[in-house]
């Protein structure tokens, strides 16, 4: 059986395609909506940030289930591979931001008189701000390398040492994106509202970017069974990868509520500023997110049956990863754009370019290696997993 | 009186192909115990998917319908008071208490239910057929009255499948 993925000439055009039509729709969302720079680079963070958490999900998956001793996700390892390697693309666009931290970021201009973030500008200024970013990257992804390279040279050889430094780097991983994914939040999420603070924010933002990376993989696993291959992977990892949607949207809601909830109580001015422009300006797209993040995968993963139908998990997937993208929509624009933001041509082309770009740099990626990696000791408990 | 032949196994390899065979031959087992739990023997014995999650599903609905139409009863009808500036109807005050009531009727409806269909819990009347059958020893324990006049092929396919020791109980049902 072949288990090598080819990047068909036809996926190839297709994702082209997908990307040139971003590009012409935000041309001609240019032209017609007329934006300003505010809008565009609000965009290009937004779709940044998002495909950045579903490629950095990519290695934390891998990170996780490695230092679980789990067996049962080795033979599916090649996908979260492929979608790491969006993180180099994703850092070179995010330091573009530095020429758009005007429009985005309040408390990057100068002179501004504010107590309250002159208070913070040991933290929150422009250096220090790109800095970390540095530092973020330059983890996620040399661990993430290293974590590809070593199951790489795995295939090749049948020494147990490649499993047991996977191990190593993949704590090492972990320790380090426990305190880079909350303050990675506070940067470019939370600091948008630089008056604003939630200690919650950092876990909120982390939990989506699990349920969108999970439902990345469940579509990718959709569309390689699509194309004969993955034979390997059976109904039970499916199901598996069912439990976790299902279990991340309700855990998911639980951070929002639990968020929402103690802001809503307390009812302080500083705290509710968050909340009064997104539950008034916003409030269809508002509950929108709480029905499509949470209501419906709640509901619609409920029975054991449709977590090991594949077709309509990936429904489920899809319509938790447009509600994850509509959520980080939501935690950026009210800060920058404010009343006046809607989705429209530009928006739309945004993301068609962003996906298509993605899609390309994964699929490329998954073409680089067999689909079903070779001598890891917990490869034959994956066959044989049974729920 | 009812006649039970039980039969004990050192190992669940031989329990499970015992299993299998007699219930190629159509003789059905009154029920099987073991010290662990036995991959694939619910398949083995053809046991289908139980309806539990139904009444979990059920359970958790009422204890969501009564927790939240309790609190908006006694909150906007009965009691009205002003609580901190909230509303009355104050959904987000309303929603951890729905939440452990919808868990805790759901916990308890599934235990419930589980006692009745195993008829087991207080007051039920349980056959023990040896005292070491939860220990170390599988048993499958066939109901002889059910199958006809079969107690000695139902004996030797155990026997060709290694069972330690086979007993023939009359036991008062």
């Amino acid at each position: 059986m072949d288990n090598n993925y080819t990047f068909s000439r036809k996926t190839r055009t297709f994702l082209m395609a997908l990307g040139g039509i971003g590009i012409v729709l935000m041309l001609l969302g240019y032209f017609i909506e007329s934006p300003n720079g505010q809008r565009l680079w609000t965009n290009f963070l937004i779709n940044n940030l998002y495909f950045l958490f579903i490629a950095l999900f990519g290695v934390v998956f891998q990170a996780l289930h490695k230092i679980a001793y789990s067996g049962w996700h080795t033979s599916l390892q090649r996908i979260p591979e492929a979608m790491s390697a969006f993180l180099p693309i994703s850092a070179v666009l995010m330091f573009l931001l530095y020429f758009g931290m005007h429009d985005i970021y309040h408390w990057s201009h100068e002179n501004l008189h504010d107590p309250i973030l002159e208070g913070k500008a040991a933290y929150l200024n422009i250096p220090f701000f790109f800095i970390r970013m540095a530092i973020y990257f330059a983890g996620w992804i040399g661990l993430g390398y290293l974590l590809r390279k070593n199951s790489l040279h795995q295939d090749l050889s049948t020494d147990v040492k490649y499993y047991k430094k996977g191990k190593l780097l993949a704590a090492l991983f972990m320790v380090f994106f426990a305190i880079s994914s909350s303050t990675m939040s506070w940067d470019w999420l939370m600091s948008i509202d630089a008056h604003w603070f939630s200690t919650l924010y950092g876990w909120f933002v982390f939990i989506g970017l699990f349920v969108s990376g999970i439902a990345c993989i469940i579509l990718m696993i959709s569309f390689l069974k699509s194309q004969g291959k993955l034979e390997f992977i059976n109904k039970e990892h499916i199901h598996d990868m069912g439990k976790y949607l299902f279990a991340f949207s309700i855990f998911w809601m639980y951070l929002w509520f639990s968020q929402y909830l103690l802001i809503w109580y307390s009812h302080i001015p500083e705290e509710t500023a968050y909340f009064a422009p997104r539950l008034n300006d916003h409030t269809i797209l508002f509950f929108t997110i709480l029905v499509m993040n949470f209501l419906i995968p709640f509901l619609g993963l409920m029975t054991r049956n449709s977590k090991r139908n594949l077709k309509w998990l990936s429904f489920m997937a899809v319509i938790v990863l447009v509600g994850q993208w509509l959520n980080i929509y939501l935690l950026v624009i009210p800060g920058t754009i404010g009343k006046a933001a809607q989705i429209g041509i530009v928006e739309i082309g945004f993301v068609c370019l962003f996906l298509g770009g993605f899609l390309y740099v994964v699929f490329a990626s998954l073409a680089k290696a067999p689909l079903l990696s070779k001598n890891d000791p917990l490869l034959e408990e994956s066959f044989h997993y049974e729920t | 009186m009812r006649r039970y032949i039980s039969a004990y196994f050192e190992d669940e390899e031989n329990l499970l192909r015992a299993a299998k065979d007699l219930r190629e031959k159509n003789i059905s087992i009154q029920d099987v115990l073991t010290p662990f739990p036995v991959h694939g023997l619910d398949h083995a014995l053809g046991y289908k998917r139980s309806n539990l999650p139904t009444v979990a599903f059920i359970c958790g609905a009422i204890g969501l319908a009564v927790a939240f139409g309790f609190q908006t009863w006694a909150f906007v009808v009965d009691y009205p008071l002003f609580i901190g500036g909230k509303p009355h109807f104050a959904i987000p005050s309303f929603i951890p208490i729905t939440f452990e009531v919808t868990v805790l009727f759901a916990a308890f409806g599934m235990a419930s239910a589980f006692f009745i269909v195993s008829k087991l819990g207080p007051g039920a009347n349980n056959v023990i057929h040896d005292e070491r059958i939860t220990d170390d020893h599988f048993v499958i324990i066939v109901d002889l009255d059910e199958q006809g006049n079969q107690d000695e092929n139902v004996k030797s396919i155990l026997l060709n499948e290694e069972a330690q020791n086979i007993q023939i109980k009359e036991i008062e049902s």
